[in-house]
Formats: structure tokens, sequence, C-alpha cells
């Protein structure tokens, strides 16, 4: 029990030497940055793995100069098999699931902001915080190593359905070591992430500042702690799932593994397991994954929004509470990714009812939105056009959700580009825009230098209509009965569309490239920006009451003290339209 | 919050800088270790939870759920468990039975809590024996489900057991070495964590008497 042998450096000496500084840091900001670091070259590798899928499904038999140097197996010739697709998808979608939409928005962005935000002075468990952060590298570091062994990385996607994911290299090539290094990250990534929600928790409920009461948290604090709920309650589930598995692969049990399953002509030595097990741990973590992945970027849309209007949202109460019943419904839907894997016809009834009524406190959100926008003077910052975007992508993605709830319509749907379509751009592009409009609203604090506008603006046209080319023609696709996972389409009955799947990989290809904006303005704006000051975009909370960057214990040798719910803009205050958190003026209904 | 110097070992200790609001008697730090133990079991709540369900599904999918006897030894760790929590509670009570610790409240708690890890470590022996006799049955981790999951259910709780040993280790380590160290909150939570420890062991003992 190192809890408590970890809480005594809660008010932890100033770092000292380069080790302490920036690698095995305990400051909550550098792990902060680490995870964010660390996102940043897993959204790049799966990014490069999605342009090199895009590129085989219409161009199937032109060569990847180079590509033949990484896997001579899998690309002879830099031409990639139907397998080694499977892999790039495989490891594209673990990559983005687990290592950018956790790590970013909620790692990343929440180890840096929340404890500022309540006025602590650190995480509650530092060392924890620390090894948090360096599990979840060892698991980055695990998984990408799969595409530097003879096998390969496994093609088993990144749900890793048993049985053909728990018998081993009789299943296909990368089922072996590389589906073991899979697991083994994976619940890797499960140990890190719960000692991350652990800390999250304990710190939001025991380091707040004093008059820092629940209802004054700022909204993405709520978004954070709610999310550490849901993830310690997902990942304590996927871990004995991993272990589960695991065994399965390499101890000869038979969890998983049916009886008679013969693969490649062999009869696999296991008996009895349940393949419906595996699914029901998975999607046990991988429902709330989602709302993992997605509810961070709804507390930061709804902070930039507030700040960009200069006044309340209708209620923030209203959205705390729906991203509460999100969370807790979240739990009690994960049977809608089974409605074709052989469940009794009426748990599907069952779980599509939740999977509906989910929909109505994402729709009171969106609603609280829209309702406030309707009449502010917006200042458009780049954060602010993110966070729009956001919406977009939000409520544009969420509603082939309602199709997909249902049983009898998925019947058609299930496993067709439909479904690729719609949890793109709900749960990746939305999440990505969030953590995009946190980025450019807080890089400032963070660095102490401002990203650069312009160029922040153009980052998002480009994204923006980039990634509506790409996933919109999906729901077509799928409507066509166009299926997922496969590598060509040249000898099919999906012929004539080809174009359109050629118009979404060059879509793909450019706003990629505009990623490249997105990173050059990172660095760039970094070493050269302008310098930032305390509080650019006139905030009220308190992460703008601290310089930027915050000195190593945040707050300096005070402590704050809270007065104010954490949005009063649009008010007389002596600073201007706006009262800080810790200011202790009266404000008038405040 | 007293703040008396006459006794050795001041067992509230909390420096200045960490009473926030001087209000609460506690300091945030000490919650949050309060507050991070509790949601620690939580979470291995779950995962024992998970694993219990993984059980039932495993046993109705197929026909090959075949009972095995557990053996006898389990009932004795049992004990030798339960024991343990008695002992810790023993060393607790020698803690909490005055403000301030003398050297002979110090010695009591020391006893206890000495005793408490060597019958942790009585019970894992046991274990390790049970396994033991399982393989000698020919009982092997992938023999059956049962005996699979017999081997994973003992296995992950002495993994969990083998933290609220390290934390034992560390408490005994604060009241050999330097008294001002000591802190009541660490000794709080490891007895928080290894009554849980018992109570899932008795839970798992339930369950694989009535299914494995």
């Amino acid at each position: 029990m190192q809890e408590a042998s970890s809480t005594q450096p809660h008010v932890h000496a100033p770092p000292q030497g380069f080790l302490r500084k920036y690698v095995f840091s305990l400051d909550h900001k550098v792990i902060g940055l680490q995870y964010f670091g660390l996102a940043l070259a897993a959204v790049t590798l799966g990014m490069v793995l999605s342009w090199l899928m895009r590129f085989h499904l219409v161009w199937p038999n032109t060569r990847i100069p180079g590509l033949e140097l990484i896997s001579k197996v899998g690309a002879p010739g830099g031409i990639i098999t139907p397998e080694y697709y499977l892999s790039l998808l495989t490891m594209h979608g673990t990559l983005m699931v687990f290592f950018v939409l956790t790590n970013a928005p909620f790692a990343a962005l929440g180890n840096y902001f929340l404890p500022i935000q309540i006025g602590a002075e650190d995480m509650a468990f530092p060392r924890f915080n620390m090894m948090s952060f360096w599990t979840t590298f060892a698991a980055f570091i695990v998984l990408v190593l799969a595409f530097f062994i003879p096998d390969g990385p496994p093609i088993s996607g990144w749900t890793a359905y048993a049985p053909l994911s728990a018998i081993g290299s009789d299943a296909g090539p990368g089922l072996g070591w590389g589906q073991n290094l899979w697991a083994i990250s994976i619940a890797l990534f499960c140990a890190g992430s719960l000692l991350g929600a652990l800390n999250f928790i304990a710190t939001t409920l025991d380091l707040r500042a004093k008059g820092m009461t629940l209802m004054r948290m700022p909204i993405c604090t709520w978004a954070w702690f709610i999310t550490s709920c849901i993830a310690l309650l997902a990942f304590a589930v996927l871990l004995p799932a991993c272990l589960l598995l695991i065994l399965d692969r390499t101890a000869g049990t038979s969890f998983f593994i049916p009886s008679g399953l013969v693969v490649s002509d062999r009869l696999q030595p296991h008996s009895g397991g349940s393949p419906l097990l595996w699914q029901h741990l998975f999607w046990f973590f991988g429902h709330p994954e989602v709302y993992i992945a997605i509810l961070p970027s709804v507390g930061i849309v709804s902070h930039v929004l507030i700040n960009s209007m200069r006044k309340p949202l209708l209620s923030a109460r209203v959205i705390i509470y729906s991203m509460l019943s999100i969370g807790f419904l979240s739990y009690m839907v994960w049977g809608h990714h089974m409605f074709l894997s052989g469940m009794n016809p009426f748990s599907s009834l069952l779980f599509s009812f939740p999977t509906l009524t989910i929909t109505i406190p994402a729709t009171i959100i969106t609603l609280i939105w829209l309702g406030s926008l309707y009449g502010a003077n917006i200042r458009m910052t780049s954060a602010a056009l993110f966070a729009l975007g956001f919406i977009s992508m939000f409520v544009s993605g969420g509603v082939s959700g309602f199709f997909l709830a249902q049983p009898s319509i998925d019947i058609y749907l299930h496993a067709t580009y439909f479904v690729v379509g719609h949890f793109h751009m709900v749960m990746g592009v939305a999440s990505i825009f969030g953590v995009f409009a946190g980025t450019y609203f807080w890089f400032g604090k963070m660095t102490g230098r401002m990203l650069n506008e312009n160029l922040g603006k153009l980052h998002f046209w480009l994204t923006f209509i980039g990634t509506y080319c790409i996933f919109m023609p999906f729901h077509y696709l799928g409507l066509v009965g166009n299926i997922r996972r496969y590598s060509s389409f040249v000898d099919d009955f999906m012929g004539p569309l080809m174009p359109v799947h050629k118009f979404v990989t060059i879509a793909a290809l450019i706003t990629g490239g505009a990623q490249l904006l997105f990173l050059y303005n990172l660095f760039h704006s970094r070493f050269w920006g302008q310098p930032a000051p305390q509080n650019p975009w006139n905030g009220t909370t308190l992460e703008w009451s601290v310089p930027s960057p915050p000195p190593w214990n945040n707050f300096g040798e005070k402590h704050p003290v809270v007065y104010h719910d954490p949005y009063q803009y649009g008010v007389k205050g002596s600073t201007g339209d706006y009262v800080m958190q810790d200011s202790p003026e009266h404000v008038a209904g405040g | 919050m007293s703040t008396t110097t006459t006794t050795p070992v001041e067992i509230h200790a909390v420096p200045e800088a960490r009473q926030r609001d001087g209000v609460k008697a506690r300091s945030a730090a000490e919650g949050a270790s309060r507050s991070g133990i509790w949601v620690a079991m939580f979470a291995i709540t779950m995962s024992f939870a998970a694993l219990t369900s993984a059980l039932f599904v495993r046993e109705g999918s197929a026909g090959d759920w075949q009972r095995i006897a557990l053996p006898p030894i389990l009932y004795a760790n049992t004990l030798a468990l339960l024991a343990s929590s008695l002992t810790l509670s023993r060393a607790r009570h020698a803690v909490n039975a005055r403000s301030f610790m003398n050297s002979r409240t110090l010695q009591t708690a020391m006893v206890w809590l000495v005793a408490t890890f060597a019958l942790g470590l009585l019970f894992i022996a046991g274990q390790y024996q049970a396994w033991r006799q399982l393989a000698a049955h020919g009982l092997f981790l992938s023999t059956n489900p049962n005996s699979s999951f017999f081997y994973v259910f003992t296995g992950v709780h002495i993994l969990h057991l083998a933290g609220g040993l390290a934390a034992l280790v560390y408490l005994i380590g604060q009241l050999a070495g330097s008294h001002s160290a000591f802190r009541r909150v660490a000794f709080d939570n490891t007895a928080v964590y290894w009554h849980f420890m018992s109570v899932l062991w008795l839970y798992l003992l339930l369950v694989m008497r009535a299914k494995i």
C-alpha cells in the first residue's frame, strides 16, 4: 500500500537536477506535458498508419517506397499485403483509442490543469503520478515493438476478438508474439490508467483550496473528475480480461477458446471457453472508454466557449448533471456492440434502450451550448473555432448513433463504413477537436508563449472541412454496404464506389498534411512565439491567477482562496467584464 | 489538534503549511490518502467482480465444468488471515489507546505488527501449499476451467496481499526508525486495506466453495 508513503512529499521539494526536473518528474505539470508528448508521438504514428491504409485501399498495386524496410513480409516490394493491412488497422486503432484519445484530453490536459484549477500544489500522490506516466510509456514501447518482430503486429483489430486473438500464430501473422505484446501493452496501460484515475479522484476530493466547493469547480475539472471515475471502473475490468487473455495464449487455459476449434487445419488444444465472454469484458470497458475520450473534451469545450462568449452558460449545473448521468449510463450499454455476436435477441433490446436514453443527456448538453451561443458576441479565437467545430462534429457523429443503437437497423449497418464514420466523428475527431481547443487556449499557460492565431485559424478550417470530407462519405459507403476491415475492393461489387474512396483518400492526405501546420505552430511558438501574459484571455478560473508557465508549486507561497462560482463573466469587475474566482470583490448575484 | 511536545512521538503531526484553512483537524494530504485507499479498494472490488462474472459465464458456456475438491489447508489459511486481521487491530488499538505513545505502547504495537506480518507470510505459504496439493492431484492452471479459476483467484489475491505486506514492512520500519516520521494515516490505511484483503478472501472462498 504505497499510497501512504507517497503522500508525505505532497508539498514536494523544488525539483533538483535534470532527471528529476524533466524525466522522472513529480510535478503534475511536467507529467501532463510528458503525456501530451506521448500522445503527439502516438497520433503522428497512428495518422501515418491511416494514410498507408487509405493509400492501399485506392492504389493497391502502387509501391510505397521504403515500406518494405519496415516489414519484408508485410509489404514485400513496398506493396501492403491484406494481412499487413489488418496489422496497420489494429495498430492504428489501438494507438488512437488508448494512447491518443485517452492520453491527450484526459491524462495530459487533466494532469496539467486539474490541480491548478482546484487550487492545489500538486496531485495527491505525485509518485503515483510519475509511475502512471512511465507505465503508460512502457505500454507504448511494448506496443510499438510489435512492428519490429518478425511476425509483425497483430491482425485482430483494436478489439482483439477471441478466439482468434487467443490461440496464437495458427490464427494468422502477428497473432503469435505480436498479440502477446498487444495484450501486455494494454495490461500495462490499464495499470497506468488506474493509478492515474485514483490520483485524479483523490486530488479532486481532498486537495481543493479553501472556498472551492464542488459546485465551484470549473466544468472541465468536473469532466476530468467524472472521467476518472469512469476510467477507474473500466480499466479495472479490462485488466483482468487481459490477464485471462494472456493466460489463454501462454498457459493453455480455455477462458475464451471453445471446444473443437480448428484453425489452419489444426485442432486447437482448448475446450469449453466462451468467445462471447471476451466481448462482454472488453466492451464493458470499451463503451465507457468512448466517454473517457469524449467527456474531457465536453468539459474543455464548455470552458473555452464560456470564456469566448464572455457570458455564463444557460446552466453549468445541468451540464455537470448530464455528464454524471452519461457516466452512469455508460455502464449499461456495452451490449450494443454485440447485437450481431450471437447474444440473445432480447438482450439486444435491453441494451438498445439505455443506448437511446444516453442520447438525452448528450442532447441536453448540446442544447445548452447552442442556447447559450444564441445572441452571444463570440471572440473567434482558434480555441473558440475548435470548440464550435467540436459541437458540429459531436452532433454530426452523434446523430448516426441513433440508427446504430437500434438492433434491427444495426443488422444491416453492422461492420460497415457507416459504423467507422460514426465513431471516427463522434469519438475520434470530436475528442481531438476538444484537445485542439484546449491546446490553443492553454498553450500560453503551459509554455509561456502564445500559439500563432492566424496559423491556428487556417489549421482549423482545413481540419474542419477535411474531416467532413473524409468521414461524411463513410456513411454513404456504409449505407451501400461497404464492409469495413477489407484491404481492397477492386474485384468487388463495390467497384463503382472507388471514386468515393479516392476522394476520401485524397481528403485524408490533405487533412493529415494540414496537421503539419499545427506541429509547426507548436514547435515554432514554443521558442519564438509571443510571450504569454498571465491571463491572455481574461479568464476567471485559477489557472489564470498564476504566472505563465506556473512555478513548480503552482501558487508560490500563497494558498488561493476562492470566493465565486467559476464563470463570473459579463459582470462589472475592477479589471473588466469578469471577476476572477480568487478575487474577493463583491459580484452582484454571484 | 494538540501540539504538546512532551512525549516522544506526536501522532497527529501535520506540518503547519498543510493546514489550509486551519479548521479541519486533518490535513488535505491525509484526507487524500484516506480517499485514495478507498478508491483503490473500489477498483480492486471491480476487478474481482469482473473475474467472478467471468466464472459464471464460463460455467455456463460448456459442459466441462467439473467440481474439484478444495484443499482443506485453505481453511487453516483462512484462520491465519483472520488472525492477522485481529493482530493488526490490536496494533491499531495500541496506537489509538492514547494520543501519544510511550515506549511501552510502541513496543506493544510493534509486537502486534510483526505478528500480523508473520501471519500474512504464513497465509501465503499456506496458499502455496494448497497449489502444491492441487498439482499433486494433477490439477494445474490449464487442467480444467475450475482449476484455472482457482489459480487465478488465489494468485491475484496474493498479488494484492503482497501490497499489504509491503505496507506492513513500511510501518514496522517507521516504528523502529525515527519516531517523528510515524504517520497515523499510513497506519489506518494499512489496517483498512489489510482487513479488506481478509474480507475479499472470505468472499473468494465462498465463491470457490459454491462454484469450484
